[in-house]
């Protein structure tokens, strides 16, 4: 391991965290459906695919970036709210593995819809220009990009646990997550809330996948994988738990990125080995609740 | 689990049950047997008459877990993809005769059955078909990793059978007939054991199991035990569904382990009709047929596939077989 020194382990390590920041994204929407829901979202992959290419769309039809970083999660929420109102909502208190074998039938929709509108082949997406190069962090020069995702996330956290904590619609949502039949009978239309929480997480979804645009390009494929990972971060991080999403998400990007460092052949199958352990060891996940799937 | 499910479980001990579906279902693997003897005679591609073999036992695999079971997995493309590989790798690589190449496949499928439930079993209800999922992906990069032994994304290639020799007897296996009826005789061999496995005290148990987990476990069942076990015995289907394809197309492409392999399985299930006996093969043949034609006009063939997957959870879970059961029980 001839010049690997400590500043390229912690540039690694920061890279992981900006990794791991779209995993926190993606890991938070998934956990706020199964949270409200209980529904697994199997077209989780699908909705930050469409992020991506709804933030493509937008740029080659003469938005910036910008407002792209706006309109995306919107779009993608709305949409995500439309298939909860029509497809999911008919499938309440019928066993919890329908919505999961439709949201997976789904995904295949979303991204055959795509590949109609784009076609099959990928696309580059520029970084915006205020941000890109790159800034000296001390231990060397890191990509401003990947900063800016960091940042991003950070703001995302901050804006939910101000929501979920500090108003009273939060309140709603984590009593809801409790017990919903409870917070139907004291008078609050549960439906819409569940309708607000799939669009919320379906909006997280798109946000990834728009922030993953610059640094990866987009496919109609790119949704798959990254729907394995998010499970994997889910696991770890424990069902339904926010908190067990950002620890996870951020754990699970910095093993991918010094695996690829140290090991790359094995950089696809740490996380997994990560997973089976916490299986092994904590099969509810680091803050998961016992007893929360019987 | 899974709410309005369907089941033909009836009541063996009675044995008197009368009409339609009792009565196929008494003689279900002897019937399924006719038929697929009968099939290749009517069915004007061989070729699309052996896939529906392979992909149906691969379904019939896939519903012992969730249809009896009630246990959905999303990693199924795993079981048969280790299937296929390990009985193509014996052949290409080690020249294993067929048979012991089948055999390998078989244990494949249950030995990677074993270390996914050992790991997913752990987690109950929702997290299962995440885990599986998850470690289905694990498996597809770790056979696409190792190009040496797999061929990695361009496949395994080189697995010939030429020829079947059963007792000095020699089959052409590259005559499509032979070829079907060589295929059909491991499938319908399958069917009988399963017939035999869901007649069994087991079998009733892992339909405990999924009526109700809580009395099961007050029986003193080990549900925990029971789950691994019928994992197992589905990894061993879908092993021997992966080393027929194997043999079938003579290469495994890495697409087997994909996890739209996995979905693919789910799909058939509920098409033809879960926790059905015949449903697996109904779906299979029905799902082949239609892709068969729709590819014709459309290279967008997985829009049909997530259309039919909505509109079956919506409008249609109990799926052709169990519809045509629930409307004979009238």
């Amino acid at each position: 391991m001839e010049g690997l020194s400590l500043d390229l382990v912690a540039l690694q390590l920061f890279t992981g965290l900006a990794l791991g920041a779209l995993y926190v994204l993606l890991a938070l929407g998934l956990s706020l459906i199964f949270g409200m829901l209980t529904v697994v979202n199997f077209a989780h992959g699908a909705f930050y695919m469409l992020g991506a290419y709804v933030g493509l769309w937008l740029m080659m039809h003469g938005a910036n970036f910008w407002i792209a970083l706006l309109a995306t999660p919107l779009a993608v929420g709305a949409f995500g709210m439309a298939v909860e109102r029509v497809l999911i909502r008919p499938l309440y208190g019928r066993g919890i593995d329908y919505p999961l074998m439709l949201t997976f039938g789904l995904g295949y929709i979303i991204v055959e819809l795509v590949r109609v509108a784009f076609g099959n082949t990928g696309y580059p997406v520029d970084t915006p220009d205020l941000l890109t190069g790159a800034v000296d962090i001390g231990v060397g020069w890191f990509p401003l990009y990947r900063l800016f995702v960091i940042a991003v996330t950070a703001l995302v956290l901050v804006g939910l646990w101000l929501f979920l904590e500090r108003t009273s619609f939060g309140l709603i949502i984590r009593a809801g997550a409790r017990d919903p039949q409870i917070v139907g009978i004291l008078g609050v239309d549960v439906a819409r809330v569940w309708l607000i929480v799939f669009g919320l997480g379906t909006a997280l979804a798109g946000l990834a996948g728009l922030l993953a645009a610059p640094l990866q390009g987009v496919i109609p494929e790119m949704g798959g994988p990254i729907l394995a990972e998010a499970f994997v971060v889910t696991v770890v991080g424990g069902m339904g738990s926010l908190l067990g999403a950002v620890v996870a998400g951020l754990l699970v990007g910095v093993v991918v990125s010094m695996t690829s460092l140290f090991a790359p052949e094995m950089s696809r199958v740490a996380i997994f080995a990560l997973m089976a352990i916490v299986l092994l060891i904590r099969p509810q996940g680091f803050f998961g609740r016992d007893g929360l799937m019987s | 689990m899974a709410v309005d499910q369907t089941t033909d479980g009836i009541d063996w001990a009675a044995g008197r049950a009368r009409g339609f579906a009792p009565w196929s279902l008494r003689h279900r693997a002897s019937l399924a047997a006719l038929f697929l003897l009968v099939f290749p005679l009517v069915a004007p591609f061989k070729a699309l008459a052996v896939m529906i073999l392979v992909y149906g036992l691969y379904a019939l695999g896939f519903n012992i877990l969730y249809g009896y079971l009630g246990l959905l997995s999303f990693g199924h493309s795993a079981l048969f993809g280790a299937g296929a590989y390990l009985c193509g790798i014996a052949i290409a690589r080690f020249g294993a005769p067929w048979w012991g190449a089948i055999a390998i496949g078989v244990l494949a499928g249950m030995a990677t059955a074993a270390a996914m439930g050992a790991l997913a079993i752990r987690t109950r209800g929702i997290y299962f078909a995440m885990v599986t999922f998850a470690l289905s992906q694990c498996v597809y990069f770790l056979f696409y990793e190792a190009v040496d032994w797999t061929g990695g994304e361009s496949g395994l290639r080189g697995i010939d059978v030429k020829t079947i020799d059963l007792g000095g007897v020699k089959f052409d296996f590259l005559d499509p007939l032979v070829h079907y009826y060589v295929i059909a005789a491991f499938v319908i061999a399958a069917l009988f054991v399963l017939s035999r496995i869901l007649a069994s005290p087991f079998g009733a148990v892992i339909e405990g199991v999924r009526e109700n987990e809580a009395r099961a476990r007050a029986s003193g069942y080990d549900v925990a035990r029971v789950r691994l076990a019928t994992f197992v015995v589905s990894g061993g289907f879908c092993g021997l569904a992966g080393a027929l394809l194997a043999l079938h197309l003579s290469i495994v492409p890495i697409e087997t382990l994909h996890y739209d392999t996995s979905g693919l399985a789910v799909m058939m299930c509920l098409l033809g009709g879960t926790g059905t006996f015949f449903g697996p093969f109904i779906g299979a043949a029905i799902f082949l047929l239609l892709e068969n034609l729709v590819s014709l006009w459309t290279v967008h063939w997985q829009l049909i596939v997530g259309v039919a997957f909505v509109a079956c959870v919506l409008f249609f879970p109990r799926g052709v077989w169990g519809m045509i059961v629930r409307l004979s029980e009238k």
